[in-house]
């Protein structure tokens, strides 16, 4: 039994095994399919998801668990129980793992510390989101056979990005060089220590990039002054047609969605040649089966 | 009437008189009598053997929360005095964010007689620069003063709106009152949840920058050259608020400035994996401002410790960490840390004696804070050597908030005496009656 709380901490080694694993859970794989027979994993989800949630309870009912989902709304929550009598309560009915999807950065750690069985961060706040990175990372791996010597480029707002950062510690464990982009008001200080480089400006660092990783623009941002208008922001950090073009041969589009169309990512790149939205969306199941498989 | 008290061949540290030698200290009437470098025979006096231990004036805390009233579960007036007379403070400043906040006499009232009651050590009521600390209309600064108030501040929040500020400080001449000051720009600070830097953007919380504390500063510095009157700024936490404060020293602004422990002594790696004991307002800043306000505590740019002693329960400190109450404990501790100081070298034993006392006392006009014949005899009896370990669940005071639980420190109170009455002495709290 082990927790999956960040990226932070996994070694080399161990993000390599995982993906091995994964490649035995993709569909017609060598993996098992009654791994969890007659166990319960909880998705535990405060924050509202769909692609993560049901990602994960299609990745524990193909290794036979039962799933109980639990969302805050309509929950206990309402009425001012805390995050630690929640977790507690939903371990005492007995799942073998809590996948924690969280506002707040470092909720997930706070359910380790006071519950036995297996946390899994589906995304912490600004933090981490470890999964993702793990299928992104499966996902590249899949297509180049190895990320070492490879130029990720993870474009937009870094500042509230958890994908953001687990993709740079994974995508460096792994090899390759990242580099993030976005306007000032969006890198976080600091950033530079997790080992990636940064860049204001897209134009000059999209061709050096083997792939890039769009994020999602969250709107309220612009109520907040990150930046002056979506329009803007699409201008200088968007990725449509024509600067798609000036993409390396053979580079990649991706997104951990969902997406913004027309703003972060262009229709026609989203669904181009380039890009490999869905085959990550395809991968996060068989990732996932193997994350349950190695902390259960 | 008791006995005189004698306190034998301990090192007497008194900063504003200037002394640090071996020396006698003959207390009478509850006010020091004699100060004498040649042993004293006083008979029928009661004889503390200090040989070995520093003698030193009782400490004032600037800046504490005693949570009463309103917040009882997590500190009383009485429990608060226990914890500060367990730390040897002799006098503390009790901040006016109670529940009810202090913005009138009638809470001023209450504050001093439930301090009253508890008869261990000097409570100093601090009144609210606003009315219910909401910074729109000013409280009124006569009715707190003449009920007992020593100071006004809206500690925890600052006053936002800059007119109000200047009026406050130059309506506060007219009663000659210090102007405690929380610096912090609301819309700096945002919803950040500690400093900025690698560790907020590693553990993906949301910054708050420095620029939140020192631009703030730099307003109220800017205010106070015009207005006059008398500004002390709480908890200084970074190196560009210590830059500020020693220029405006150097002009002759009449500002006076306090640190606390745990901003001398943790930097923003104390959070480590969201630890809720390292939260708190201002946040932990960086190694370097650790260093500047260092520097700052010895070369005078900065003159006080407070503890900034903020008990909450355990619900309040085992949640997520944006959600968190700010706020540690600070009083039982404040000692061993400063004296951290002097073992590291950074400060002498005289230095670090002067803002645990003589640096207070005169930033707010306080009596006590030194041991010259006359003044009363608030005395903390300290042995330098002893080592400990820290130990929350000893604490006198209600609340465990602390992020030195197990830290091993080396110098504590042996004893506290106030009004030449001992309340604390090895470890126990001595009961009035």
């Amino acid at each position: 039994m082990r927790h999956l709380l960040g990226i932070e901490g996994w070694r080399r080694e161990e993000i390599e095994a995982l993906l091995d694993r994964a490649e035995a859970h993709l569909p017609g794989g060598s993996a098992s399919s009654s791994v969890l027979q007659g166990r319960v994993v909880a998705n535990v989800f405060f924050e509202d998801s769909t692609r993560t949630r049901t990602s994960f309870e299609m990745a524990a009912k193909t290794l036979g668990a039962e799933v109980l989902n639990w969302t805050a709304q309509g929950s206990s929550i309402s009425k001012g129980e805390t995050l630690l009598d929640t977790v507690r309560n939903i371990e005492a009915t007995g799942p073998v793992a809590l996948v924690i999807r969280h506002r707040s950065s470092g909720a997930p750690h706070l359910a380790a510390r006071h519950v036995r069985c297996a946390v899994i961060n589906a995304g912490d706040g600004t933090h981490e989101h470890p999964s993702q990175a793990l299928l992104d990372a499966f996902t590249l791996r899949r297509r180049w056979g190895a990320l070492d010597g490879r130029t990720v480029l993870i474009v937009g707002d870094i500042l509230h990005s958890r994908v953001a950062r687990s993709n740079i510690l994974c995508m460096k464990a792994l090899g390759a060089r990242v580099v993030v982009c976005g306007p000032p008001t969006l890198l976080p200080v600091g950033i530079q220590q997790l080992g990636t480089e940064v860049a204001m400006h897209l134009d000059p660092v999209l061709p050096q990039a083997d792939a890039v990783m769009c994020l999602r623009l969250q709107t309220e941002r612009q109520s907040e002054s990150f930046f002056p208008s979506t329009r803007e922001f699409s201008r200088l950090y968007g990725l449509n047609a024509q600067r798609a073009s000036k993409m390396k041969e053979g580079a990649l589009v991706m997104h951990p969605g969902p997406i913004n169309r027309g703003v972060e990512l262009a229709p026609a790149v989203a669904d181009g040649a380039r890009s490999v939205i869905l085959e990550q969306v395809a991968n996060g199941v068989a990732v996932r089966r193997a994350i349950l498989e190695v902390c259960v | 009437m008791s006995p005189p008290v004698l306190f034998s061949r301990g090192r007497v540290i008194d900063p504003r008189n200037y002394v640090d030698s071996v020396r006698d200290v003959l207390v009478r009437d509850g006010v020091i009598a004699e100060v004498s470098e040649a042993p004293l025979s006083v008979p029928g006096a009661q004889v503390v053997e200090a040989q070995g231990h520093w003698v030193l004036p009782g400490f004032i805390d600037l800046h504490v929360h005693l949570r009463e009233p309103g917040e009882e579960g997590k500190e009383t007036i009485l429990t608060g005095c226990q914890a500060a007379v367990a730390g040897g403070f002799t006098g503390v400043v009790a901040m006016p964010n109670t529940k009810l906040v202090n913005d009138s006499s009638l809470v001023t009232e209450l504050v001093l007689s439930r301090a009253r009651a508890a008869n261990l050590c000097h409570v100093y009521p601090a009144g609210a620069i606003t009315k219910g600390l909401k910074g729109e209309e000013m409280a009124e600064m006569g009715e707190l003063v003449s009920a007992g108030c020593v100071c006004i501040t809206d500690d925890g929040r600052p006053v936002m709106n800059a007119g109000l500020m200047r009026r406050a400080l130059q309506y506060a001449r007219l009663f000659d009152l210090p102007v405690m000051v929380h610096e912090e720009d609301l819309t700096l600070s945002g919803k950040g949840a500690m400093t900025e830097g690698p560790t907020a953007t590693r553990l993906g919380l949301l910054p708050i920058p420095p620029s939140a504390e020192v631009a703030m500063v730099a307003r109220d510095l800017v205010l106070l050259e015009e207005t006059g009157g008398r500004l002390h700024i709480a908890h200084v936490s970074c190196e560009g608020s210590v830059r500020l404060l020693r220029e405006a020293k150097r002009r002759g602004l009449h500002v006076t400035s306090e640190v606390t422990p745990h901003h001398f002594t943790l930097d923003d790696a104390a959070v480590g994996e969201y630890d809720t004991h390292a939260k708190m307002n201002p946040p932990l800043r960086l190694r370097r401002d650790v260093e500047a306000l260092r520097e700052a505590l010895a070369d005078g740019t900065i003159e006080a410790i407070a503890t900034d002693h903020a008990p909450h329960g355990v619900l309040d400190k085992q949640v997520e960490f944006d959600k968190g109450i700010n706020g540690v404990v600070g009083l039982e501790t404040a000692l061993g840390l400063t004296l951290a100081l002097v073992h590291e070298g950074v400060l002498s034993a005289r230095r670090a004696v002067e803002v645990l006392t003589d640096g207070p006392a005169k930033a707010f006009g306080l009596p006590g804070g030194h041991l010259k014949p006359g003044a009363p005899a608030d005395i903390a009896l300290v042995d330098p050597e002893a080592k400990w370990t820290v130990d929350a669940g000893r604490f006198f005071s209600k609340s465990r908030n602390t992020p030195f639980h197990g830290r091993s420190l080396k110098g504590r109170v042996v004893q506290t005496w106030v009004g030449g009455r001992c309340v604390f002495d090895a470890g126990q709290i001595k009961e009035s009656r």
